[in-house]
């Protein structure tokens, strides 16, 4: 037995190790500083790659008999949605109880936004609750930017009107990464209602930043030329894009988004860009389809595609959980966003 | 680096004698017919436990397994990890349940690792016995751990510990100070 007490003189004034991280973190010379995840416009690819280093990480918690970590133990995760959602606010929900955080749901519907009270009034009452973190869905691109001059919480953007969706962007690029190997150089074609879809503009700044080349397909009303701005291809023939293509993301066709006729007919419109298995006849054997849900079976995609072996619409699914666990973890870490224009 | 002013510890023949002493230390107290589980901290307890099952191995231990804890996800605070912090993956392989498991680190200083470690063990399964593996053990705990099997001891507090490993670090030494 050692003679000496192991045990640390606990004089008040005891000086801290300057170590910043304990010596058994693994760190890396990036370091992540956003405490906002907006979009991924403003991403580097640096950035994107080591939230998909974080979210491989994640993956391995899942595979657990108990599928928890206490990381975010104590904090709390709003769910504020201001439009319907099933699958991505489940994810979040998920996502968040795995770290141990505490999740507080909002719907607009049967809240006091149906009462007339504003955005702001509604972020900041929250927040005055004690909340850690908004994850916010709202029809007005720019809402989760306008929050987060609102408050002192870490803000995650679940989709903004037509602007961006970055986790679901995020887990579509990391889905193709992992079954592909990469992303640099692929082709990835992008099909369907482009005009209307963040998940398209999510996914078309990723991938461009990532070295993929994006080809967009449909019909001349939902894929307008200014995409080409973006650095992607705009195309309205799908079986010319198919043939090179390495990817696919067939977007859904969203009719509570459409306010006119944009296609004649629900038929000419399967004839002309749904897939079908006669269409995958002529493409290369390993295309991977995607789709990041819900999906109209028959319509954008058929059912046997949708769930035939090309098919990784339910790895996403999967994947999308470590993402939200990842980026989460990552605001959360990166802190408090205090003094970012609070003001009365 | 303030390599100068630190003082050598053990060097390579020192941390390969103290690897020996921990593994002929840890042979004499296991228990029988117990399935052993060596789980190293990332990352160079991850190193450290990689040679120990080699030396456990060399001795007849069997069934023997290795594995790797990522103790990120279980620190005290996320304020305490600092922004650079990376969550990496924890790999064991195998069933902890009723398994002997050997916790290996490098260094035993505040007790916060092993403290994170073995929250992180209890959420894996439910190991017949957990015991403490360290290279080196230095004054300073904040929390009631102590190390089972110790390679070296530095007597000295408030000297800052370093230890590198050629498989990490391209180097292999421990220096105090």
């Amino acid at each position: 037995m050692s003679t000496q007490s192991p045990y640390a003189p606990l004089e008040p004034s005891r000086p801290t190790e300057p170590a910043a991280t304990p010596a058994n973190s693994p760190t890396s010379s990036f370091t992540w500083k956003r405490p906002h995840l907006l979009g991924l416009e403003e991403l580097s690819p640096e950035e994107i790659l080591h939230i998909f280093t974080m979210a491989e990480s994640f993956q391995e918690v899942s595979t657990r008999s108990i599928k928890k970590v206490p990381a975010l133990r104590g904090r709390v995760v709003v769910n504020l949605f201001f439009e319907e959602s099933t699958r991505t606010r489940m994810s979040f929900s998920l996502a968040a109880q795995r770290l141990s955080a505490d999740v507080l749901e909002f719907a607009a519907g049967k809240s006091s936004v149906s009462k007339g009270e504003s955005l702001r009034d509604t972020v900041r009452n929250i927040e005055a609750m004690g909340v850690d973190t908004f994850v916010i869905r709202h029809m007005a691109a720019g809402a989760p930017h306008y929050i987060t001059r609102c408050t002192n919480c870490n803000v995650v953007n679940a989709g903004d009107g037509q602007h961006e969706h970055p986790t679901q962007g995020l887990i579509d690029i990391f889905t193709i990464r992992e079954r592909k190997g990469r992303i640099e150089g692929l082709n990835v074609v992008i099909v369907g209602d482009i005009g209307h879809s963040r998940v398209a503009r999510s996914n078309i700044w990723g991938l461009t930043k990532l070295g993929a080349k994006v080809t967009l397909v449909g019909p001349t009303t939902l894929v307008p030329r200014t995409f080409e701005q973006m650095g992607a291809r705009v195309g309205h023939d799908l079986d010319a894009a198919l043939k090179e293509a390495d990817v696919v993301n067939m977007l859904r066709i969203q009719r509570e988004r459409m306010t006119s006729q944009v296609f004649p007919s629900t038929e000419e419109y399967i004839r002309l860009f749904g897939l079908t298995r006669r269409r995958l006849q002529t493409t290369k054997p390993d295309l991977l389809i995607m789709h990041p849900g819900p999906v109209n079976r028959g319509v954008e995609l058929a059912s046997d595609v949708a769930d035939g072996p090309n098919s990784s619409i339910l790895r996403q699914v999967s994947n999308g959980l470590a993402i939200r666990m990842a980026v989460l973890f990552l605001v959360n870490q990166a802190g408090s966003p205090a003094g970012e224009g609070v003001t009365a | 680096m303030t390599k100068s002013r630190s003082k050598m510890l053990l060097d390579a023949k020192g941390i390969r004698a103290a690897m020996n002493r921990l593994a002929d230390e840890i042979v004499a107290a296991l228990p029988e017919n117990v399935p052993v589980g060596v789980i190293g901290i990332r990352r160079r307890g991850e190193v450290l436990a990689k040679r120990l099952v080699n030396e456990l191995a060399r001795r007849g231990v069997t069934p023997l397994e290795a594995g790797t804890l990522d103790i990120t996800l279980y620190r005290d605070d996320l304020a305490e990890l600092g922004p650079q912090a990376v969550v990496r993956q924890t790999e064991i392989g195998f069933d902890l349940t009723g398994r002997y498991v050997v916790l290996v680190d490098d260094v035993l200083y505040t007790g916060r690792s092993v403290r994170a470690a073995l929250s992180a063990l209890n959420d894996l399964g439910r190991p017949r016995a957990i015991r403490l593996a360290v290279l080196v053990e230095r004054p300073g705990r904040e929390l009631p751990i102590q190390a089972d099997f110790v390679g070296e001891h530095v007597t000295q507090a408030d000297l800052p510990v370093t230890v590198l490993l050629t498989e990490s670090d391209q180097e292999e030494e421990v220096r105090v100070g």
